[in-house]
């Protein structure tokens, strides 16, 4: 009969520190790859809308010529990353949630 | 006399919303009552709004835990419609994400087992190893849960050497952490006390009733669906694992059993994994329909599937484990102590959330 047989890891426990971080203060580094937001580089983005007809989640709205406008709904993203697999001219993009925004169009 | 208990659907130890009405006698569980539907979402209808590549994404939002295994069951579905083969190296990455899964998911499910028969600390435990699978599975494909990278035809990411290597490491690490907690929940006495001979259900009565997954197999029944060998299990080494007595305990050592299983699997599949094509591109859109299966942690899911040849589906139907285990679970259930309904329901590792979709 084996009694208190989690004292070995509460021990180990104990000498070991916390594994936990001090988040937000220390944030984990993140995977390269890592789907946290998405972004677009809207000067080479042609407005045809494709991004629009993929995005299951209708998160994106594109209005053709001559008003030319791209929005985006970020919280109907569900960061699946169809509109940027579809884009036509690769101006779309899933990055860490932490990088900074490129700078809007002027 | 009796008196009815409302057990759930806001419970201490529930993960998710479900009620069972409990007529107890003094602490005695005379029968057991099911109330679902707290979190119906109409999934199945919104599929037949969407097109069927959009679907998808949208079918790996059925669960939070087997997300992956819900979408490649659906690509598997729609390829099998559309006569699409699916490359070599597509299969194997399947099987790996899948067996990821099941994993991160028999993890959950033990941790939220300590849980329930009051081991706080086994349950930091269990869950501190799963963020081990959870970081392998953003570091191959960029998302924790939701990994989105099924898709009709194969899979839309790579696993690189590197990659590879990352995840081996991870299950090493996994592996040796996992040690400790087995040990405790094989062998320590006092988890012995509240699992063995608590909510038997004899083999045949589980297979009548449908039971499904480990818990069928906890009964000393095989069946596994990864036997028939969908995805690459046809061409990996493996055995399925079967208890015999049926209760708590064996429910919970099949689990302890997978784990070790699945990580072999991986090791087996990221070892042999072949050169191909990531995806086969297709035309068209599915006609027909179709019925397809594929074992989830929780044991069997069912999809069925009617295409009208325009690019909306007529009609999904999506038959998840866990709709197949209330039936033993009511069972199980008759005869039990108060105190031990929490540790019963979470030993067949219930998903409401998935079986309401």
């Amino acid at each position: 009969m084996r009694l208190f047989s989690i004292f070995k890891d509460i021990l180990s426990s104990l000498v070991q520190g916390p594994v936990t971080r001090d988040y937000p203060a220390h944030p984990r580094a993140p995977f390269p790859g890592t789907r946290g937001k998405l972004v677009i580089d809207e000067t080479k983005c042609i407005y045809c809308g494709m991004c629009a007809r993929k995005c299951p989640a209708h998160a994106l709205t594109v209005t053709r010529k001559p008003d030319q406008e791209w929005r985006f709904e970020r919280f109907r993203c569900i960061l699946c990353g169809a509109c940027v697999e579809n884009c036509p001219k690769k101006c779309l993009a899933l990055v860490d949630r932490n990088a900074p925004d490129p700078a809007a169009p002027k | 006399m009796s008196m009815l208990v409302p057990f759930g659907p806001q419970h201490p130890v529930l993960p998710e919303p479900l009620q069972l009405r409990l007529e107890l006698s003094d602490e005695k569980v005379i029968s057991a009552l099911p109330v679902i539907g707290y979190v119906h979402r109409g999934l199945e209808r919104l599929a037949e709004q969407k097109d069927f590549i959009q679907d998808t994404y949208l079918i790996e939002r059925v669960c939070g835990i087997c997300s992956f295994i819900h979408s490649m069951t659906y690509c598997m579905g729609i390829e099998e419609m559309m006569n699409i083969a699916v490359p070599p190296r597509a299969l194997y990455l399947r099987t790996v994400w899948s067996e990821l899964h099941r994993m991160h998911s028999h993890l959950l499910a033990l941790g939220l087992l300590a849980d329930a028969f009051g081991f706080e600390n086994l349950f930091y435990s269990l869950w501190r190893i799963r963020e081990e699978i959870m970081d392998a599975m953003e570091a191959t494909t960029g998302g924790r849960v939701m990994l989105g990278s099924c898709c009709i035809g194969g899979v839309r990411k790579d696993i690189d050497p590197a990659q590879a290597q990352f995840v081996l490491e991870k299950l090493a690490n996994v592996e040796r952490a996992l040690k400790r907690p087995a040990e405790v929940l094989i062998g320590d006495y006092t988890v012995k006390q509240r699992l063995v001979g608590v909510g038997v259900i004899d083999g045949k009565k589980a297979y009548e009733l449908g039971a499904v997954g480990p818990t069928l197999r906890g009964s000393g029944v095989l069946r596994d669906h990864r036997t028939t060998g969908y995805a690459a299990y046809g061409e990996l080494d493996f055995e399925p694992v079967v208890e015999q007595d049926g209760d708590c305990y064996a429910r919970t050592l099949v689990r302890i059993g997978e784990l070790r299983q699945s990580i072999a699997l991986v090791r087996q599949a990221l070892g042999k994994l072949p050169d191909s094509e990531l995806k086969t591109p297709f035309k068209g859109n599915p006609e027909g329909e179709v019925a397809v299966r594929a074992e989830q942690p929780r044991g069997e899911v069912l999809y069925y599937l009617r295409g009208n040849g325009t690019d909306k589906l007529e009609r999904l139907r999506i038959r998840t484990p866990t709709f197949a285990n209330i039936a033993p679970l009511l069972t199980m259930l008759v005869g039990c102590n108060l105190a031990d309904v929490a540790v019963i329901i979470l030993s067949i590792d219930p998903c409401i959330s998935c079986t309401e979709r």
